[in-house]
């Protein structure tokens, strides 16, 4: 076991695509899905349920505490809990993590509506704007940059968390930390580490560049 | 409902080496030792770094790209590492979990000291260390709080995953109950660390309360 | 005493914020350094309580180079204001106002019992004490960054534009309450301002500066409202120069004649107005004890036969004085000869900035009057 070097690149040419459901492209293009998949449900939901929350004061509180809450529950909990209704599909894991994702982008799109200064939004009212072309035009891009600032660390989060969904069987790349703790094995766990990190940082960084694309006007605000 | 019942409701599972409160008091032991190793490296170093400013952009690169670290495939790796059995390791990957947290708020907390603020305490003749803890910490201290709270937070909740690779803690009621199909066992123990997790969240809002000066909680 | 020579200061990317700066401050009056945003004025400041070390030259404190002071010591013993008043949000203003004693070493007890007496002398309720600074308007936190930096009873009180974040209203109270509390302490003040009319009003002696750190003119304020030194230093003063003059020359001199029978007065001596054919007309006032020229001839222009009426402090007439009594000491007070002439744009003042004109020459025996 002392000469078994940490990664043995044999093996990863044997399993990157050789058909079998186990094969690493297999896992890797799983791993995608199960863990944009939150993110995606969990924007499509946190946008109006966050305006809501702006336009309904009290709505807020109870809100942010429910987050709060469900953001404490370990993944692995709520895997379990899931397991029992949903049974061994890929819902088990994406209805969890799209809850993970609401718990950080809610309070995003809120903070984000709220750091619109208030003059930005009296004077747009002071133009003539109607209610919902304010909104559209005037407020939602202000508040682009802290949503996306938010959706960063939900998308990195949930691309970690997908791996604990091995231990219930639908965690994508995960299943190679399973596969080599069983064999004792170091190759796979490496190259499950690895590919997760650089999903990471390869979401992240597109992220990065939709946020300079999408808000030119953000960086020039951010060296002054 | 029954299954919670089944599982609470049973009475060996209050007593001895696999009852609830003995897996209770594991999980709590590594999963304090390894907060409090995090926030031992991560709070001076954040401190540091704000005061400072040196070496800033190094470390939140550094504390992002960890966050993307997966804790069960570090876990299997360094237990794998280092053989089977031993406790040690087990911590490496819950204090590479806690640090960023800890690290990047209590960075952004200090840092974010106003700089107006900064000039008075130095134009009243407060010393470097004083103006640290006379006036960035104390005024830093909610960010601070957040970062150790959410780091707390996510090591109770991650420590679950430490029963896989062979450790104590509640997450031997939800391995162990996963592999042999005992569902009671898995809700059961699902509960009761969620209940950890709650308490933890509510611990530090005491925290909050306290330490907390109501001229700083009212600013932010 | 706070003595420049030769300063300069040249910051790391190569701007020369101060340049080649001497002069003096004296001791138990308030200099003013103005001058245009950017042209060193806080560099200038911060050089003496060493926030900021200079790149050359010589700062003295009473003879002592400050350089030889450590840092932290030499603060506790100057106090420092500055613009958001900088309160510590975690505080509350008792302890704000005790911080430097708390760091002398004094006592819990005497530290706050001090911070109460300052709160006192600042004219703030004692009932704030126990609140934080997020709970006091901006005037009532500047008036806490004031009895802060009194706190330890320091002889120099460094102060930057501390008065310019509040509304115009709120100023003018803080910058009487300033006077005030002056003529109490006589504190050794620098106040730093990039507004003329508050380093004109409170200035026992104004240090006009110029972008690029370099000292246009150092002066009594109605010495600079006569005799600015070049283009520059007119400019920056603005108009109405020879009016606001008027405010640092004492109405105690005017001549007054008996107020005539047009003066309507009631049963205790205050006017009522001017008999005119259908009724009454307005009037204007002042009080020779205490008002200036320039409310005296204001009382005369707002009366329609162009005569202010003297009263004494509690309203009453003492007599009236016409315009020919104003100009009598108008005259009196007329600028120096070279005056009208430079200011008529000949092109020998363009080329004459006595930038380097001796520290205080010029500001000698300029507190004549009582701003208003
Ligand atoms: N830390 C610094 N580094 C470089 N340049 C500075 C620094 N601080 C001030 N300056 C420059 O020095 C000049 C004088 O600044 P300052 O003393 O703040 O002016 P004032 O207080 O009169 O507005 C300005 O041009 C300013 O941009
Ligand atoms: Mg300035």
């Amino acid at each position: 076991m002392s000469e078994e070097p940490l990664i043995r690149w044999d093996w990863i040419a044997r399993n990157w695509a050789n058909g079998s459901p186990t094969a690493i492209s297999v896992l890797l293009e799983n791993h995608v899905v199960t863990a944009f998949l939150p993110v995606l449900l969990g924007l499509i939901v946190a946008v109006p349920l966050g305006l809501a929350c702006v336009r309904w004061r009290w709505l807020y509180q109870p809100t942010a505490a429910l987050m709060n809450v469900t953001y404490s529950l370990p993944s692995l909990v709520l895997f379990s809990i899931f397991l029992s209704i949903t049974g061994l599909t890929r819902s088990t894991v994406v209805i969890p993590l799209t809850f993970f994702a609401l718990a950080i982008l809610i309070p995003a799109v809120v903070d984000g509506l709220a750091s619109v200064p208030d003059s930005v939004r009296q004077s747009a009212v002071a133009m003539g704007f109607r209610p919902a072309r304010r909104l559209l035009l005037v407020e939602l891009p202000v508040a682009v940059p802290v949503v996306l600032a938010g959706l960063r660390v939900a998308t990195v989060s949930s691309i970690s968390l997908v791996s604990v969904g091995a231990l219930i069987g639908q965690g994508g790349l995960g299943n190679l930390f399973i596969d080599g703790w069983q064999r004792q094995f170091y190759t796979p766990i490496v190259v499950g580490i690895v590919l997760i990190v650089v999903l990471a940082v390869l979401a992240d960084g597109l992220l990065v560049l939709a946020q300079r694309l999408l808000t030119p006007w953000s960086r020039a605000r951010r060296t002054t | 409902m029954n299954w919670l019942a089944g599982f609470f409701g049973d009475a060996g599972h209050w007593s001895g080496p696999d009852g609830i409160p003995a897996r209770l008091l594991e999980h709590l032991e590594f999963s304090a030792a390894a907060f409090f190793v995090a926030a031992l490296i991560a709070v001076p170093l954040g401190m540091l770094i704000g005061h400072t400013g040196r070496g800033a952009l190094l470390v939140v690169v550094a504390a992002n790209a960890a966050r993307a670290l997966p804790t069960l495939g570090l876990l299997v790796l360094v237990v794998l590492l280092a053989g089977v059995g031993t406790v040690l390791p087990v911590l490496i990957p819950l204090v590479v979990l806690a640090i960023p947290p800890i690290l990047v708020n209590t960075y952004e907390g200090v840092r974010g000291v106003d700089a107006d603020l900064r000039d008075a305490a130095y134009g009243m003749g407060l010393r470097g260390r004083q103006v640290l803890f006379q006036t960035l910490i104390p005024v830093a201290l909610p960010l601070i709080l957040l970062g150790l709270r959410l780091a707390a937070i996510q090591v109770v909740s991650t420590a679950t995953i430490a029963a896989f690779v062979g450790l104590g803690g509640l997450g031997r009621f939800i391995i162990d109950g996963l592999a042999t199909k005992t569902y009671a066992d898995v809700i059961g123990g699902a509960v009761l660390v969620a209940a950890l997790a709650l308490a933890v969240q509510f611990v530090f809002v005491l925290l909050d309360r306290v330490a907390v000066s109501p001229g700083v909680r009212r600013v932010r | 005493m706070i003595t420049f020579e030769g300063v300069t200061k040249r910051y790391r990317d190569g701007t020369v914020a101060v340049d080649d700066l001497s002069l003096e401050v004296p001791t138990g009056a308030i200099t003013v350094f103005v001058g245009p945003s950017g042209c060193g004025k806080t560099t200038s400041l911060r050089m003496i309580n060493r926030m900021i070390d200079a790149t050359s030259g010589r700062i003295a404190l009473d003879g002592q180079d400050v350089r030889e002071i450590d840092p932290p010591t030499l603060r506790r013993g100057i106090g420092y204001v500055i613009q958001q008043a900088g309160l510590f949000p975690h505080r509350k203003i008792v302890d704000n106002v005790a911080t430097v004693p708390y760091l002398l070493g004094w006592s819990r007890k005497k530290a706050r019992a001090r911070a109460m007496e300052l709160l006192e002398l600042v004219g703030l309720d004692a009932s704030l004490a126990s609140r934080y600074p997020f709970q006091l308007s901006g005037g009532q936190q500047q008036r806490v960054g004031v009895a802060r930096a009194l706190a330890a009873d320091p002889p120099v009180l460094l102060m930057d534009e501390p008065f310019s974040a509040v509304d115009p209203i709120v100023r003018a109270s803080l910058q009487d309450e300033l006077l005030r509390l002056q003529s109490e302490l006589r504190k050794t003040i620098v106040f730093v301002t990039h507004d003329i009319d508050e380093a004109v009003k409170l200035g026992d002696t104004v240090a006009v500066m110029r972008v690029g750190g370099r000292l246009a003119q150092m002066a009594g304020p109605a010495t600079l409202l006569t005799e600015p030194a070049d283009d520059f230093v007119r400019e920056f003063l603005g108009r109405d120069r020879g009016i606001r003059r008027l405010s640092f020359i004492s109405a105690k001199e005017v001549r007054l004649s008996p107020a005539p029978s047009a003066l309507v007065i009631d049963e205790d001596g205050r006017p009522l107005g001017w008999r005119t054919g259908d009724g009454l007309a307005a009037y204007g006032t002042f009080n020779p004890e205490t008002d200036s020229l320039r409310v005296a001839l204001d009382a005369a222009l707002l009366s329609p036969n162009g005569i202010a009426v003297a009263v004494d402090e509690a309203g009453r007439v003492r007599g009236v004085a016409g315009r020919d009594a104003i100009d009598e000491l108008l005259a009196e007070h007329a600028p120096p000869a070279a005056g009208p002439f430079r200011d008529a744009g000949s092109p020998r003042a363009a080329g004459s900035p006595p930038a380097g004109s001796p520290p205080g020459g010029s500001g000698a025996g300029i507190s004549e009057g009582v701003p208003t």
